[in-house]
């Protein structure tokens, strides 16, 4: 059985697994780390988003194989240290609009809405509402009018 | 089955005058002390049970505001559930069980109350400890709310439904809250040779007169008792609310946040590993034999293949490798039990099983207008799909999973393993998301049964291709309305709703069982039960009549954030502004005219008001606006909507767009709200299940199973979906009593929409969503192999 080998929220890992196993799997299977959620497996309730370099994926559809040794895997659990605080703007913003409901796609939500707001910034512009049509994350308890007014006030907080 | 239910009222002998004086001015919010029949100032009796630390507990009892009656029109006679609604049959049920509700104290201060009630969202663990935290005048981030594992002692008074759990628990809650602070006073009285009145209680530390303090956990202990006895206590009158009514955050937001909200499938419970089931073509279709049961078994990380009831099993390392082995499996698969039926066949059943309507379609005195609607399937499907935790052992079994109805899953899981029922430890997880899917114990009873077959503990959890096509859905239901009307009066308003049979196996039947003969309506069926102490006409139309006619199909049913409301109220509000039309009436200004009650015109004219009704829209857009009554609460919706071609023929890749809701405006009076700001989070969810029922989420059932298997398929309100510009209002105090939420914002806001398109277009639908019968808006996934396979292109699509 290979061995895969990545960082993940600043520690290096290395698990004995098949290459073909999504990383959501060995996440949440064997590494334990259970903020990023299944939603789907397909890469569309978007649960799973986690960041790697940086930047908003799904590992739910990634084959660990995929993932270098030099990648940084960031999930929820790891989103604070980026910034080097208790807690990161977006999950300040998303507190102080008390966003969550049953909270099951939150975490996706907001490592989505961290990566979207760099996006937009990178642009030099700020987040407007058609920027926020895009986001695909599902979330059926429908707290998505929160989910917007969180993102404009976590953009100014980053 | 078919199951026929009558219910009707007379309209009063009365001539064609109309009352066109102005509605009466707001009412003045009563006090809950002088309310009625309410709690205010009473006595009730607290219990003191033995325990190291101080224990209390409270007894039920249901309480009931008189209804209120405004006149306006030909009035109707009130609907029964205007009187008497599930809400108070299940706080009936509730009563005879809750002297078992405790709170503890413990050593460090807090407070525990273990909620029999299931946490899926709905924010009960924070509007329950508010309660909690009022009354006992702690800060509320010293008041832990746990969920209570099954406990069959409870009977009726653990069932998680109807948007009922703040009505059926308040008075019991506040009642041991308050033995709870009695008997600390009195306890910190005697340590100091004080009389209790020259104390005071705040924050959790009592005060004397003299400037002493002791804390709550210093008196846990002195406060204890070494045998049960009761206590006479008094309740803090509303001015005295310090939490009650204001908006707090919730008290999980933070583990919500930051990923470490424990939910079932986050559980680490030894050797549970992975497990899911390869599932047959059509609903409920059975395994005849698996050509290569060892060979699968043999795949990377599994290790066990296990043909059950539902399917066959697998077990392994990983849910991905246990996905490639449910697709690898090569099973003969039996009939299921609606092979043959499709969208089209269901419907043609229904129609055929529509009770005749009374009024005459035609008449030479008055105006008659008759419209019939259909609503397709829904999936009541959260996002976290079906999951439950299971390890069986020859002698007893525990079970994880979040469950609305614990004691009959218990009951159920005991059944099928030949285990009784006090083996069976049933723990109730947080739940991410229901909308009625966890009043059942289908991944429950399904992981019991894998682990007792394998030997082994498992960690079920369903794909979300099964969660749509194998999970439960709203049935598909048919609308017939008739409505007759002359010379400014409403004389007749008729429905016939004709549905698919909703299971009602949950737990309502043993309720209903126990509280039929008590029930001010005879010996009617659970469904026609339902349907009564549910549906109302709020106008004062004459002569009204509700039917409900099921037909009893082999579909995987439930209730989806409401049971009949939603379709019932659409129809009825869709008509409502027809009649309107039809008198040359504004649709705003009819309905205030119609309205029953002070209330209901209050929340109306609030939404008119703050929605600014009546403002020009360009073509192609409207508003719309609608009422409902429902849980001893009032509400009306107005939205804006846009139908104009730019805006409905956007592209957004693998998704539904058309007509989008520009603008949301809802107001809602619950009576008594406990915590506004989770309330708000209620309706809002409420406006966006409208919007979605309205415009795009349906299945669609083909030769024995839906064709959606994913959220792009299933087209759940998304963000290019919401409105933009979404306000809820939150009236004050009404009737001093807490009435029901969560289900609470579907029905107004659905019509809405439902009213704003039609104005919007000059079309009535007629069929729900609108996009229902459209060109399908995705490609299906195969049926066999059941599970689409997961993506590897995931980074290229990083951003």
């Amino acid at each position: 059985m290979p061995t895969q080998t990545f960082k993940v929220n600043g520690q290096t890992v290395s698990v004995d697994v098949e290459d073909d196993v999504r990383l959501l799997w060995v996440l949440r299977d064997l590494l334990g780390i259970h903020g990023p959620k299944y939603g789907c497996g397909l890469e569309v309730c978007r649960a799973c988003t986690s960041h790697i370099n940086g930047r908003a994926f799904n590992p739910c559809s990634v084959p660990v194989s995929d993932i270098q040794p030099t990648d940084e895997i960031t999930t929820i659990e790891g989103l604070p240290a980026t910034v080097g605080k208790p807690m990161h703007p977006m999950q300040e913003a998303w507190l102080s609009f008390d966003v969550a409901q049953c909270g099951y796609c939150q975490p996706g939500q907001i490592m989505a809405a961290v990566a979207l707001v760099k996006e937009v910034e990178a642009e030099g512009r700020t987040i407007t509402d058609a920027d926020l049509d895009t986001i695909r994350n599902i979330c059926r308890c429908g707290t998505y009018p929160r989910i917007r007014q969180a993102i404009v006030a976590g953009e100014q907080g980053m | 089955m078919r199951a026929r239910l009558r219910r009707g009222s007379q309209g009063a002998d009365q001539g064609p005058d109309v009352d066109l004086t102005p509605y009466p001015p707001p009412q003045v919010v009563p006090e809950l002390d002088a309310s009625p029949n309410g709690i205010g100032r009473r006595r009730f009796l607290g219990y003191v049970l033995a325990a190291p630390t101080l224990v209390v507990a409270a007894r039920l009892v249901a309480d009931d505001a008189a209804p209120q009656t405004a006149a306006a029109a030909i009035p109707s006679l009130p609907g029964l559930s205007d009187l008497y609604d599930l809400g108070d049959l299940q706080d009936l049920a509730a009563s005879a069980t809750s002297s078992l509700i405790s709170i503890t104290v413990n050593r460090d201060g807090t407070a525990a109350f273990a909620l029999p009630r299931a946490e899926v969202g709905q924010g009960i663990t924070t509007s329950i400890g508010m309660i909690i935290a009022d009354e006992m005048d702690l800060p509320l981030s010293d008041v832990i709310v746990t969920l209570a594992d099954a406990r069959p002692e409870l009977l009726f008074n653990q069932f998680t439904g109807g948007s009922n759990t703040t009505r059926s628990l308040y008075q019991a809650v506040r009642v041991a809250a308050a033995t709870a602070r009695a008997r600390l006073m009195t306890a910190a009285g005697a340590n100091w040779g004080l009389p209790v009145s020259s104390l005071t209680a705040k924050n959790g530390v009592i005060t004397s007169s003299t400037g002493a303090t002791a804390t709550y956990g210093s008196l846990a202990t002195p406060a204890a008792a070494t045998q049960a006895s009761s206590l006479s206590v008094q309740l803090k009158p509303t001015s005295a609310f310090t939490l009650i009514g204001t908006p707090q955050n919730r008290t999980d937001a933070l583990a919500s946040v930051t990923g470490t909200k424990v939910f079932t499938m986050d559980l680490e419970v030894p050797n549970a590993l992975p497990t899911m089931v390869c599932r047959p073509p059509t609903i409920n279709g059975t395994v005849e034999s698996v050509a290569n049961l060892a060979a699968v078994k043999s795949m990377p990380g599994i290790t066990d293949v296990m043909p059950i009831s539902t399917g066959v099993a697998v077990r392994g390392a990983t849910f991905g490798q246990c996905i490639d082995a449910v697709d690898a499996l090569s099973v003969t698969w039996g009939p299921g039990s609606e092979d043959k039926q499709s969208d089209a066949t269901v419907l043609a059943e229904l129609k055929n099983a529509e009770v005749p309507l009374l009024a005459p379609p035609l008449s030479l005195l008055a105006t008659t207008i008759e419209s019939e609607f259909t609503f397709y399937f829904r999936s009541n499907s959260p996002l976290e799909t079906n999951c439950a935790i299971a390890d069986v052992r020859p002698d007893r079994a525990e079970i994880w999973s979040s469950l609305k109805v614990p004691i009959l899953a218990q009951e159920n899981i005991a059944q099928k393993l030949g285990l009784p029922t006090d083996k069976v430890t049933v723990h109730v997880m947080l739940g991410g998301g229901s909308f009625g899917r966890h009043l059942f114990s289908d991944a429950a009873l399904e992981a019991a049964e894998i682990s007792q077959k394998i030997g082994k503990p498992v960690k079920l959890m369903w794909h979300r291709t099964d969660d749509f096509r194998h999970g439960r859905t709203h049935p598909m239901a048919t609308n017939r309305v008739r409505a007759s009307f002359v010379a400014g009066n409403v004389l007749s308003f008729e429905q016939r709703h004709t549905s698919v049979s909703t299971d009602f196996t949950h737990g309502f039947g043993e309720i209903l069982s126990s509280t039929l003969a008590e029930l001010p309506l005879g010996n009617l069926g659970y469904a026609e039960t339902i349907f009564e102490l549910t549906q109302n006409v709020p106008y004062n139309f004459g002569v009204t009549s509700q039917l409900l006619d099921e037909v009893d199909m082999g579909f995987h049913t439930g209730s989806m954030r409401n049971i009949y409301s939603p379709d019932v109220g659409t129809a009825q509000e869709l008509m409502v502004d027809q009649i309107a039309k039809g008198m040359s009436m504004d649709p705003y200004t009819f309905r205030r005219q119609f309205l029953k009650d002070a209330r209901s015109q209050a929340v109306l004219d609030k939404a008119a008001q703050v929605g600014n009704w009546g403002r020009t829209m360009a073509p192609g857009t409207a508003q719309g606006i609608a009422f409902h009554a429902e849980y001893k609460g009032v509400c009306a919706a107005l939205v804006e909507i846009d139908c104009t071609p730019a805006t409905v023929n956007r592209t957004v890749a693998n998704a539904a767009t058309g007509p989008r809701v520009t603008k949301a405006v809802f107001v809602v009076d619950v009576g008594l709200p406990i915590n506004p700001r989770g309330l708000e989070a209620q309706m809002m969810g409420g406006i966006m299940d409208g919007i979605a029922q309205a415009l795009t989420s349906s299945l669609h059932f083909e030769n024995g199973l839906p064709l959606e298997g994913s959220w792009d398929n299933y087209f759940y309100t998304r963000q290019w979906n919401v409105p933009p510009d979404v306000e809820i209002i939150v009236m004050p105090p009404t009737t001093g009593q807490p009435g029901g939420a969560g289900e609470f914002g579907v029905a107004a806001s659905m019509a809405a929409v439902a009213c704003a398109y039609t104005r919007a277009t000059g079309t009535m639908p007629t069929s729900f969503p609108i996009n229902h019968n459209g060109p399908l808006g995705f490609t299906p996934t195969p049926v066999i192999p059941p599970l689409p396979e997961s993506p590897t292109d995931g980074l290229s699509n990083a951003f």
